[in-house]
């Protein structure tokens, strides 16, 4: 638990917070992309330099721009709040799967995690990896982001009346 | 506390706070929102245990980090598209109004 990881774990958990509560969408779009740069951080902090700059690429620049243009292209009079019932069963469900998620941690696997030396895991090394081991996986993802594409462009056209 | 268990704690509490969010909001791209936090949760945790596991040097965790951001965006394109075709139909994005198929 060194300072770093606890100041980026205080930025992730707090952009997270304002994420799900703030009132206006385009705060919590604000407040998402702060969590993710957190995220990022904790990532460079764990020494993964690769997935740390592929989280601020992806999540801060593609998904939370994203999500901003889906709450420019829809209407919002303010919602009202959930109703107390809804809200309440909400929290205590989150509740009681973080409290037991946190039990599960603390109670067992306390024998791994030691000071183990930070592993290196060089660019040279990730692309041999996916190039060789796991380069069936990678043109399946090429698919699935193709498919994803063409399926987000088709679901969101606008429908023609009766063309022709 | 080992460095191993913070990294898994923070990952749990934004996993909780990102199912809070997506059982108590009401509007559907903050529902959105929160499944991708619970996504992040998940990819936190394969990187702590792939920093402080015992085969580092087979890059497992990296390679599925990566594979799993790239699904999580294409999750997120499409939800977003589903989003804009639904408020097109309805003309709102209010999780509570969207009951027609309520039996």
């Amino acid at each position: 638990m060194t300072a770093p990881f606890v100041i980026l774990a205080v930025v992730t958990i707090g952009g997270a917070v304002a994420a799900m509560t703030l009132r206006k969408l385009v705060h919590c779009a604000l407040a998402l992309a702060v969590c993710f740069v957190g995220l990022a951080g904790l990532y460079l902090d764990l020494n993964a330099q690769f997935v740390g700059l592929v989280q601020v690429l992806v999540y801060v620049g593609a998904v939370v721009i994203l999500i901003v243009f889906a709450i420019l292209l829809t209407r919002h009079d303010e919602l009202p709040a959930q109703t107390n019932r809804t809200r309440v069963a909400g929290l205590g469900v989150s509740a009681v799967v973080f409290a037991l998620l946190a039990w599960a941690v603390t109670a067992g696997g306390a024998q791994m995690g030691a000071a183990v030396a930070a592993p290196e895991a060089a660019m040279k090394d990730i692309g041999g990896a996916l190039m060789q081991k796991y380069v069936l996986p990678l043109e399946v993802v090429g698919l699935l982001l193709t498919a994803a594409l063409i399926g987000a462009v088709v679901i969101a056209m606008e429908e023609k009346k009766k063309a022709r | 506390m080992t460095p191993l268990n913070g990294c898994l704690l923070v990952s749990a509490l934004l996993f909780s706070i990102g199912l809070g969010g997506a059982l108590t909001r009401r509007s559907a791209i903050l529902v959105l929102v929160g499944i991708e936090l619970m996504l992040n949760a998940a990819n936190l945790n394969f990187i702590a245990f792939w920093r402080y596991g015992p085969h580092p040097e087979a890059l497992t965790g990296v390679l599925f980090v990566t594979f799993s951001i790239a699904i999580a965006a294409a999750e997120a394109a499409v939800g977003l598209a589903l989003i804009q075709a639904v408020y097109r139909h309805a003309k709102t994005t209010d999780v509570n109004q969207l009951d027609t198929m309520k039996g």
